[in-house]
């Protein structure tokens, strides 16, 4: 299979240049919140492998809760620009690409940050600036733009088949119609209306790495046992004495950061999500967020059902980001439906891992022992959530109108017609996808 | 006196409008005017006295009943200070007719709020005042209200007349079956994950100052006490502050008008004339038969909320868990978006095997676990039809010149406009990837519009055998949105405070 990666550029904003940048970036839309796929700059559309794509200036308008939670003087943070993509195969071939096809959108663009001049080398660069994430979410590891691409034209291809024959199919049994959907994709597959490519291999080195993360996270863990059983009750305990006492920051969000917000959702089915702000002080919040990210990052790689990241079937990328030296955070996704409902799922069905990684922001709404109450506070948690949301300005994604389920659904599709072990009622239900 | 913070005290009927807690029913009658401020001196003392009729149970029932709701745009004109018109909810503020928004409910094309014949832009209203009579009471109703003061304080925007068909809709099938039942005395148990449907729903989700189904309180105006807000109750969540929310609800109305012939003619043409299978065409895209009855058989078990008469039973007592593949009721029926009649956790498990279950671990299956938990997403409707009916045989034959406009003014009441009504239309009746499906919105409904990379949205997927699906593709638009508004229906304690009685 090809393993999916993903790569984030950051760099601090020239301030004197921020205008001109959110120029530049505009320029890359039709409208808010829709991208032009073969704008002049990035011609997204080009790269095979890119799922998704963004820039977003992280102008973090939440930096005065710093304040209100401890008393400090509020931190002053460079502006930064991150340019984030979800692709296929290896990160560093695909920012070769990108330079090859790319480069003097890229300079543009870059140029507007600090550090760039005109003889910058943009591939070290742009090495240079890339920022690993803490932990990232891939919705199905292995499926490719190409495979999501095929399997579309798969569905529609069988399904024009099944509406034009099904006086003929109606009498057949299941395997009857599977065997007769199967000579028809064969018949296409010859004439080369349907192309339906099998795995490319493993990259051996990408397997390697994998199996020694799987074995080697939880073999840590074991040598660092005594010590983590010694630590954690003081950690808990200690979180415990936090939680009662760290003020909640959840006012209501500013109308206008909130219509500005909307302005740029629901163009697609699909809506991004960017959400920063400050992590909470202290070691005890620090080891916590490290040690439940890294739990979600372990399981997202190795556990996690494919298609489901617990019972969240919306999510295609996802990642987490630490910034400043762990003092802030960011976080991506990729999310099917509009901003409620994604908020709803997640209150509904996986409020003790939200709150156990978002906790440890400044101003969450109250838990209780790190995965309970907090988010169930819905109205607190959604106006938290408002207000640290960030306008994405640009926001690339390769197959706009299909959602994770789509894509689930067509994955099954050709998983079925390509399978001769199916039950009469596995037929059935496989039909049924149609 | 304030009541301690965690009290849940008993609800004061008298103090509720009635209409959240009957329909009117039995007064056929009813017509609503839409109206601008335009004296708000005089607007106010209208409201001072304006008798509007209460939730309390009376024998016999009263002949006549009034309403009456607000616009954002209508309590700022009014002279509600901005600090507690702020308490209010986002959408409220906003109106429904902001464009992101319009995006969201699927109000774009025909059914943009631009070709509205009101509730935008000038035609906005800043009330409605609603009158119920029995039969050919209506016009004593309305002149007893509106008087001299009336005529010096508001602009009638337009008038939007009911018609009396009986429970039926225009396109021929019963409405308004299906009820959330309030739990007016408080005593349902939101503490932990629901596993059973229930038709019970909390009474936070209707009105505002009780806790909703998450166990909280919907956020609402609360304010100082002062000799203004001295007749308001207090707040139960803040000790202290006066509710200018407590009893009342937000109202929101939609004019739909509804393309009868076209829904018809379609449908015959569908099933090549057969009068048989153009109802069982119709009824696949209602999820009911005309009748009413569900497509899928009704359960022993008694589901909360539904009974004991026996024709709710006979309706409504019933969940689509015996029905997984939408064989009987296709997954996109109108009925089924409307109320998937689902729970916290797909399957009902406890224990482990709700933890295995919430780790993402459990039922593999495609459809499993796609929708959010229904009774967070319930509303209270309380519409009616406009325009007269057409039957199916007549629906077919050319318009007349002057053929009526049919219709239904969709009345919804909610406490959370985002999580309720928004999402209800959005996320179920308007997608087109509602509960696994893809390139259908609601057969009755959706707009059609096409999906930037996805421009199948016109389709109807009614199962038939061996998992074979009958396509119908091409469905018209029939429903379109001809206008509509966010209104908070107050209590009458707070129509007194906003008509500035203190």
């Amino acid at each position: 299979m090809t393993p999916q990666s993903n790569f984030m550029i950051l760099a601090p904003v020239n301030p004197q240049r921020e205008g001109e940048l959110r120029h530049l970036l505009a320029s890359m839309n039709d409208a808010p919140g829709r991208v032009r796929a073969d704008n002049g700059l990035i011609p997204f559309g080009k790269f095979d492998g890119l799922h998704f794509a963004r820039f977003v200036i992280l102008d973090d308008q939440t930096l005065d809760d710093v304040g209100l939670h401890n008393g400090e003087p509020v931190p002053i943070y460079p502006l930064y620009l991150a340019f984030i993509g979800d692709i296929d195969g290896d990160a560093d071939a695909f920012l070769e690409e990108l330079v090859t096809l790319a480069a003097n959108g890229l300079r543009s663009i870059f140029s507007c940050c600090a550090d760039f001049t005109a003889d910058t080398d943009l591939a070290g660069w742009l090495r240079q600036h890339g920022t690993p994430p803490v932990a990232a979410y891939v919705n199905w590891p292995g499926r490719t733009v190409r495979r999501v691409r095929e399997e579309a034209a798969l569905r529609i291809a069988l399904e024009s088949f099944v509406d034009g024959s099904s006086s003929t199919l109606r009498g057949m049994s299941p395997r009857e119609i599977h065997s007769k959907l199967r000579r028809f994709i064969n018949a296409e597959k010859s004439a080369g209306r349907i192309t339906l490519s099998g795995d490319d291999s493993t990259p051996p080195a990408w397997r390697i790495r994998n199996v020694l993360h799987l074995v080697g996270v939880p073999l840590l863990l074991l040598l660092a046992l005594p010590l983590l059983i010694v630590i954690a009750p003081i950690v808990l305990v200690r979180l415990r004495q936090l939680e009662k006492t760290d003020p909640e920051l959840t006012w209501r969000v500013n109308p206008a950061h909130s219509d500005g917000l909307a302005r740029l959702e629901d163009h697609d089915v699909t809506n991004q999500f960017t959400a920063m702000g400050s992590l909470k002080p202290g070691v005890v919040r620090l080891l916590t967020v490290i040690g439940v990210l890294g739990t979600v990052d372990y399981a997202a790689r190795h556990i996690v059902r494919p298609g489901r990241l617990g019972r969240i079937r919306t999510i295609h990328f996802a990642r987490w980001v630490f910034l400043d030296r762990r003092k802030r955070m960011v976080f991506f996704s990729n999310y099917d439906g509009t901003v409620d409902s994604y908020m709803d799922d997640f209150i509904n069905k996986t409020g003790f891992g939200l709150n156990a990684v978002f906790s440890n922001g400044i101003g969450y709404p109250r838990t209780n022992w790190l995965v309970r109450d907090g988010c169930a506070d819905e109205q607190k948690y959604k106006e938290f959530l408002r207000r640290h949301t960030l306008p994405t300005q640009v926001w690339y994604k390769a197959y706009p109108g299909l959602t994770a389920i789509d894509l689930e659904r067509n994955g099954r599709i050709r998983q079925g017609l390509e399978s001769s072990s199916m039950g009469e009622q596995e037929t059935r239900e496989w039909i049924a996808l149609l | 006196m304030d009541r301690s913070p965690m009290t849940r005290s008993e609800l004061d009927y008298g103090d509720v409008q009635g209409l959240v807690r009957f329909g009117y029913g039995k007064m056929k009658a009813a017509s609503y005017v839409l109206l601008r401020v335009k004296n708000p001196a005089a607007g106010r003392s209208w409201l001072r006295k304006a008798t509007v009729t209460s939730a309390v149970a009376m024998d016999p029932p009263p002949s006549t009943a009034m309403q009456v709701a607000f616009t954002a745009a209508g309590l700022d004109a009014l002279g509600v200070a901005p600090s507690v018109l702020a308490g209010f909810s986002a959408e409220f503020l906003a109106g429904m007719t902001e464009a992101s928004r319009s995006r969201r409910l699927g109000d774009v094309g025909c059914n943009a709020p631009s070709r509205w014949e009101w509730g935008h832009s000038t035609g906005m209203p800043h009330l409605v005042v609603m009158f119920f009579a029995e039969q050919g009471g209506l016009d004593a109703l309305v002149q007893s209200v509106a008087g001299d003061v009336w005529s010096d304080a508001f602009e009638e925007l337009r008038w939007l007349g009911t018609a009396d068909l009986d429970g039926i809709e225009p396109f021929g099938f019963v409405d308004g079956i299906s009820q959330p039942r309030i739990d007016w005395e408080q005593r349902r148990d939101v503490t932990g994950a629901m596993n059973e449907y229930s038709n019970v729903v909390a009474l936070g989700e209707v009105l505002l100052g009780y806790r909703n189904e998450y166990d909280k309180y919907t956020d609402r105006p609360l304010v100082d006490v002062d000799s203004s807000s001295a007749g308001l109750l207090s707040a139960e969540d803040a000790p202290g502050k006066k509710d200018v929310g407590r009893n009342g609800t937000y109202l929101v109305m939609r004019d739909l008008r509804q393309d009868v012939r076209s829904f018809w003619q379609f449908i015959y043409d569908q099933v090549g004339g057969d009068v048989a299978e153009a109802d069982k065409l119709a009824s696949a895209f209602v999820g009911r038969t005309k009748a009413g009855d569900p497509l899928v058989p009704i359960q022993q078990q008694a589901i909360p909320g539904i009974g004991p008469d026996p024709g709710q039973i006979r309706r409504d007592q019933f969940t689509f868990d015996q029905d997984a593949t939408g064989v009987r009721c296709p997954f996109g029926a109108h009925v089924r978006r409307a109320n998937p009649r689902n729970t916290d956790f797909h399957g009902r498990q406890t224990g482990l095997g709700r933890l295995v279950a919430a780790l993402g671990f459990g039922s593999n299956a495609f459809r499993d676990d796609l929708m959010s938990s229904v009774r967070f997403h319930r509303i209270v409707r309380r519409g009616r039809e406009y325009g007269g009916g057409l039957s199916p045989a007549d629906a077919q034959r050319r318009a007349s010149p002057n053929d009526p406009e049919l219709g239904l003014h969709f009345i919804c009441l909610n406490a959370n406009i985002a999580r309720q009504f928004e999402f209800l239309q959005n996320a179920w009746m308007m997608s087109t990837k509602f509960s696994g499906l893809t390139g259908e919105s609601d057969p009755l409904l959706g707009n059609r519009e096409p999906l930037p990379g996805y421009p199948v949205t016109a389709d109807f997927m009614a199962p038939v055998e061996n998992g074979l699906r009958r396509r119908v593709s091409g469905l018209p638009q029939f429903v379109t949105v001809r206008g509509g508004a966010y209104f908070f229906l107050p209590s009458l304690r707070a129509v007194r405070y906003f008509g500035g009685g203190g």
